[in-house]
């Protein structure tokens, strides 16, 4: 039996996804409202928007991610987390995602905050400054240590709240904020199988990502 | 005096290009009631079967409704031909674009040139004082007339910036999608200050009559053409003045210590004046201007800008550029926020460029590059071809 010859051009596949936006859009149910803030060139909400039919919307610092990301088709606009979240409305989007931002914001703590408060959820990923070769290199050489998540020297970096999966942990909890899910990484952004409270995760984790949600 | 002795004026009524008249009337934001009018208005491309295609520019304070084609004054090709045309990032061949002179103006749309139908004498002072909300409602019934529910998309910059903003929230369910381009959602005080010297520069001309001047066979053009001078100026960057003329001299290898044009920005700025009063009518950039003085979104919402958009569903975009004083990004800005207070569905792009306010009429490719992948989102979104 042949089957009878198409109409429907199919779309071009969707591009793979960096390890850890692929995990953070696999956190996302198909068909919400998401907010994607410091969306850099917009490969995330691009392919949540083709992927996963979300409304999606996004927020970026520098000028040419922003023209990149409309130029796309995405509906992104200028701001950053400090100045921008205030005017976002309660609940007004399923999943807020601020990854790998966090460390470089001015105010983390009312970040986090407002992030549970516009989204239903929020999804966070940040590089943990408890990762042992981060540890072990301010241990041995004495310098500021530098990876590949926080490559800048210190006189001229953005990551000005660099904090640890247990720092992480204790603003969450001092917060109300409940964690959901959570997921350490490696280096490579493979994911370990091991509880985020745990000892060992705070050594082993290159970065963690976080599925939070406001309690009540 | 009869109109057939009348020399100075524009040469007749006769309205250029395509022309609906509205026997109905139409309440103006004022309390006054204009009985009928006239709509000049122009289309390109074609209204495809499902009648979803459907573009309205949105044209600036001195602008007409020839945005794809030749003037019919100037015989000078229209003002946003870079951008509208088959081809073109707002390509006729996929959309059908319509541009309609605004209520007030002097191109084919009631205005204070205009015969009062009462008296058959020019409308001048007595046509009533308009506002964009009064424009955009006329412009709605030749969107009925063309029998188009909802827009595609409705784009304009500076005053049709405003009434693109003014579309999408008075009549929301009628915009897909909505690109205001350096604009505001109202008028500053600084903006009201570089009218109002324009009008008092066409006050002052003896030739302007009390506004009386058709009946009287004359027009005000050296007041029209300082009011042009100064507006200009607002238009551009000092950066590109600088680039442009310097402090260069015009024709000649020293000052004449007189008041000739000596600097050639002195002698473009005459050149802008001069060819802005052979197409523009003196009365009718006094309703303007006033138009958008008026101007002020968050007004009926008590002050609250968010609670405009509120039952606005279109996605927007919004463009500025850097160097615009006249409506500078900070401007946009407020209005994104508000958009982001009601969780609306908003774009914002800042493009660099020194060439200032007039930026948006030139061809900037990063305006065109988003402008292109904004609409090419919105029409897979539109389900359009």
């Amino acid at each position: 039996m042949s089957a009878a010859p198409s109409l429907v051009l199919a779309e071009p596949p969707v591009p793979a996804l960096r390890g850890d936006l692929k995990l953070i859009a696999d956190l996302v149910a198909p068909g919400s409202r998401v907010l994607d803030i410091g969306c850099g060139e917009g490969e995330l909400l691009a392919y949540l928007t083709r992927a996963k039919d979300v409304d999606g919307r996004g927020m970026e610092l520098s000028q040419a991610g922003v023209n990149a990301c409309v130029r796309n088709g995405l509906s992104v606009i200028q701001g950053d987390a400090d100045n921008d979240l205030e005017a976002y409305p309660t609940g007004a989007f399923d999943y807020v995602i601020l990854s790998q931002t966090l460390q470089a914001t001015r105010h983390p703590r009312q970040v986090v905050e407002s992030l549970a408060r516009i989204g239903r959820r929020a999804i966070v990923s940040f590089p943990n400054f408890g990762y042992w070769r981060i540890r072990l290199a301010l241990l041995l050489e004495g310098r500021m240590p530098r990876s590949e998540l926080l490559s800048y020297p210190w006189y001229d970096t953005p990551n000005i709240h660099l904090c640890t999966i247990r720092d992480f942990l204790g603003l969450a909890a001092e917060l109300g904020i409940t964690i959901e899910q959570a997921q350490i990484l490696d280096h490579h952004g493979h994911p370990y199988r091991l509880a985020v409270e745990s000892r060992l995760a705070n050594w082993l984790a290159a970065q963690g990502v976080f599925l939070l949600s406001r309690q009540g | 005096m009869s109109r057939s002795q009348v020399t100075a004026s524009p040469p007749n009524f006769e309205r250029p290009g395509q022309v609906l008249s509205v026997a109905e009337p139409l309440l103006l934001e004022s309390g006054v009631v204009l009985p009928s009018y006239h709509i000049g208005y122009q289309t390109y491309g074609r209204l495809n079967a499902e009648r979803s295609n459907g573009i309205l520019v949105c044209h600036a304070l001195t602008g007409d409704q020839y945005v794809a084609d030749t003037h019919p004054i100037t015989g000078k090709p229209g003002w946003w031909t870079t951008l509208v045309g088959p081809g073109r990032v707002i390509d006729t061949e996929r959309y059908f674009v319509i541009c309609s002179n605004v209520l007030g103006g002097c191109l084919g749309t009631s205005g204070p040139m205009e015969p009062n139908p009462a008296t058959g004498e020019p409308w001048a002072l007595d046509f009533p004082v308009i506002t964009i909300g009064d424009m955009v409602a006329a412009q709605q019934k030749l969107i009925d007339h063309l029998g188009i529910d909802q827009l595609f998309c409705v784009i304009g910059g500076s005053m049709g910036g405003m009434q693109v903003l003014q579309w999408a929230t008075a009549y929301p369910e009628r915009v897909f999608a909505a690109v205001p381009v350096a604009c505001a959602s109202r008028h500053s005080a600084q903006n009201i200050a570089f009218h109002e010297v324009g009008r008092q520069a066409i006050m002052a001309d003896p030739d302007w009559c009390g506004g009386d001047y058709i009946s009287q066979g004359r027009r005000p053009e050296r007041g029209l053409a300082v009011a042009r001078m100064a507006a200009h100026i607002t238009y551009l960057s000092e950066a590109a003045l600088h680039r442009k003329f310097g402090r260069n001299l015009q024709d000649r290898q020293r000052f004449t210590y007189g008041f000739e044009a000596d600097f050639q920005v002195e002698n473009y700025l005459r050149y802008q004046g001069v060819a802005f009063v052979e197409r523009f009518d003196a009365n009718s950039y006094l309703y303007i201007t006033r138009a958008t003085d008026y101007f002020d979104l968050a007004a009926e919402y008590d002050g609250v800008l968010a609670e405009a958009f509120r039952r606005s569903k279109a996605r927007y975009c919004l463009i500025s550029f850097t160097s615009d004083w006249l409506y500078p990004t900070s401007e946009s800005r407020v209005i994104v926020k508000a958009l982001n207070a009601v969780a609306g569905n908003v774009s914002f792009v800042e493009i660099e460029t020194d060439s200032g306010h007039d930026a948006f009429l030139l061809e900037e490719q990063e305006f065109f590059r988003t402008l292109q992948g904004f609409l090419d989102g919105c029409a897979k979104h539109r389900g359009l071809r």
